[in-house]
């Protein structure tokens, strides 16, 4: 009777069910778009790139090349009919307009080949292929600078890619032009004395059992860590429905009746145990339908439905032992919303929800293992990319299952301290 | 005379960090088949004293029984015999009227057919039968009040704790709740009342304690106690002879 009363309290409230089960959904594809959106070509989007070009050479237009096949980045050149100017270009980045702007400096194409050609001159004199041994005195060329404007609001990691992007770039073009150099000066017209491919390459290799090899993208990531957080933020309604409980009397109703209060926090658990398993079985539904409709990488599931469903249990146990501890100690919904909020929140950060926890400082990644939504991922992410079985998660839904009965212990305790004020 | 239903003994009860004692050293007897009317200005003792008894806080000392029953070793067993009527709306808005009664019937360890049928006869005693499957947030206060009442009752009680039962309704609803009340006494349950409706304590009550500074000044009959007061003709004026003019509750 108790959990059908609060499933007819929950069905009731409209904007209860859109916090509950709409909201997370929506948190979870906006998170995973984003993400993805970063780097990969979602949705079509290409940034665009200004690009001053004081060289006007051959550099100039193999970085245009470059640029033109990358799916991400668009290079613009002109502005209003006329070839950008660095000032221009610098006012405009700063003012948010455009994230990024690159300036080649005035003659870098042909002081590179300058610069080459006596490299090659000198290591072939050095040799004596060359039939006139006799090299001309150097001329000093300057070591040129390739400006980079960025927005002062980008991130760092945005930063770094394209500083690592242009820089592979420009190694390239030099190393093309030493052996397009060392070619001429050789010859030679046939280009396959020498293969301009890169010679040393890496391969990813993903640590998993049995030769199954789990792609980690975007998706196996965000569905369990949002999921998560979604089952942990039912910490929200279940402790203002206990407030509630309290302020409009029925509280009392029930404190007076036979029925133990052990009783009634059992029939709360049961009835929001159920509502977040169904919370995750809808996320783990948008990742697997949803994400590949939209572009995105499908959720892959591949055969651990019933491990991902234990984790999403004990989870789901140890957010609602925490809810009706707020719930509990509160006295008022203004006391525990925002605190149950701001909670659910901190132990998501701490968790490795947002930043996974190899990035945190060091004194985080200790504190990491006290949050309950660090236990839960840890085990979903041993489930999902690490291809763990009962055993590797057995000892997360230990600490889960402790999590609840300790915060369910500590709650019914306190009550009862409170009848003897 | 018969027997105690409620056994009070030297009852007293001292909050944390209060100065005073809310309730001090209170006994008292009530008697089966009996209204009892507990009444006392603002502040006296009256909620402390009913949530000792219907067990939401603890004493600080002394003992007390109900139907022999107490909290230590038979709390369940006297939670069984008592129903208690709070003052506010203890009812989910957002539940229809039959839901509610349905879900505090069930509390009581009543179901299947028998409470559904029980609950359908309840709400046609207070003439709420038309409103059974209306939420309660679209009821007027009257109906909400009845509603209140019902699901106190439902499991029958040998003693019903009533906290100013009719407060802010209509004279309709009054009527139909006292005639209630009046019935449920005539069957049996023993009713403790508090109000500040004095006028309807006097009509309504077999029996009254004034209780002030958590101690019961005056105890007897309304008639009784009127005829002690000289010149007082109503329980209004024995009130204010005993607790004063002054406002409690500034």
């Amino acid at each position: 009777m108790s959990i059908r009363k609060e499933m007819l309290l929950l069905a009731r409230d409209a904007g209860g069910i859109v916090i509950l089960f709409v909201m997370p959904m929506i948190l979870l594809l906006a998170v995973t778009m984003v993400q993805s959106g970063s780097f990969d070509s979602l949705l079509g989007s290409r940034m665009e790139v200004l690009l001053v070009d004081n060289d006007g050479g051959d550099i100039a237009k193999r970085i245009q090349e470059d640029f033109s096949e990358d799916e991400n980045l668009s290079l613009v050149t002109i502005l209003d009919g006329k070839p950008i100017e660095e000032s221009v270009a610098k006012q405009l980045v700063h003012e948010g307009v455009y994230q990024l702007a690159i300036v080649l400096p005035q003659n870098l194409s042909k002081d590179l080949h300058v610069h080459v050609k006596q490299n090659v001159d000198k290591i072939l004199a050095e040799f004596d292929f060359s039939a006139d041994s006799t090299v001309a005195k150097p001329r000093a060329v300057v070591a040129k600078e390739i400006k980079l404007y960025f927005d002062p609001a980008t991130q760092a990691s945005f930063k770094t890619a394209v500083k690592m992007s242009i820089d592979k770039m420009v190694s390239n073009i030099e190393s093309q032009s030493i052996y397009s150099t060392f070619q001429n000066e050789l010859g030679e017209s046939d280009h396959t004395h020498f293969q301009e491919q890169q010679f040393i390459s890496f391969k990813e290799v993903t640590d998993a059992e049995d030769d199954v090899k789990t792609i980690p993208t975007a998706a196996q990531h965000n569905v369990p860590a949002w999921a998560l957080f979604a089952i942990f933020f039912i910490v929200v309604p279940l402790s203002i429905n206990i407030v509630k409980e309290k302020s409009q009397g029925t509280m009392v109703r029930l404190r007076t009746s036979p029925t133990s209060y052990a009783l009634f926090l059992c029939g709360k658990t049961v009835s929001y145990v159920l509502i977040s398993l169904i919370q995750f079985y809808l996320m783990l539904l948008v990742g697997i339908y949803v994400f590949p409709y939209i572009g995105l990488h499908p959720f892959l599931v591949e055969g651990q439905f019933f491990l991902l469903s234990l984790i999403a249990l004990f989870s789901g146990l140890a957010a609602v032992g925490l809810g009706i501890l707020i719930g509990t100690i509160a006295s008022t919904q203004e006391q525990s919303a925002p605190f149950g909020a701001t909670l659910t929140v901190v132990l998501a950060a701490f968790g490795g929800v947002w930043v996974p926890v190899f990035l945190m400082p060091s004194i985080m990644q200790k504190l990491a293992v006290l949050s309950p939504m660090n236990w839960g991922l840890g085990a979903f992410y041993d489930v999902l990319l690490r291809q763990g079985g009962l055993t590797s998660i057995f000892p997360a839904i230990i600490l889960l299952f402790s999590f609840f009965v300790l915060t369910l212990l500590i709650a019914v305790t306190y009550d009862k301290k409170k009848k003897t004020i | 005379m018969s027997e105690a239903v409620i056994h009070i003994d030297k009852l007293s009860k001292k909050y944390r960090g209060a100065d005073s004692f809310a309730l001090e050293s209170l006994s008292l007897d009530i008697f089966r088949g009996e209204v009892f009317g507990l009444l006392g200005p603002n502040g006296a003792g009256k909620t402390t004293l009913i949530s000792i008894l219907c067990g939401l806080i603890s004493p600080s000392y002394g003992s007390f029984t109900i139907q022999g029953f107490s909290y230590g070793k038979s709390a369940t067993q006297l939670k069984a015999s008592i129903g208690i009527v709070p003052q506010d709306f203890a009812l989910y808005p957002s539940l229809t009227a039959k839901e509610n009664l349905m879900y505090f019937g069930a509390m009581y360890g009543l179901k299947g057919r028998h409470l559904s049928t029980d609950v359908d006869h309840a709400l046609e005693s207070l003439g709420l039968t038309a409103h059974s499957n209306k939420r309660v947030e679209t009821f007027s206060g009257g109906m909400k009040r009845r509603v209140n009442l019902l699901a106190a009752v439902l499991h029958k009680p040998a003693v019903l704790f009533l906290d100013e039962p009719t407060v802010g309704v209509d004279v309709h609803s009054k009527k139909a709740i006292m005639d209630y009340l009046q019935r449920l006494n005539e069957n049996g349950t023993t009713i403790v009342y508090t109000s500040h409706h004095l006028m309807e304590a006097q009509e309504f009550c077999t029996r009254v304690g004034i209780i002030e500074s958590g101690q019961l000044w005056r105890i007897g009959t309304p008639d009784s106690l009127i005829s002690s007061i000289p010149g007082a003709k109503s329980l209004e004026d024995v009130f204010i002879d005993l607790t004063g003019k002054g406002f409690r509750d500034v």
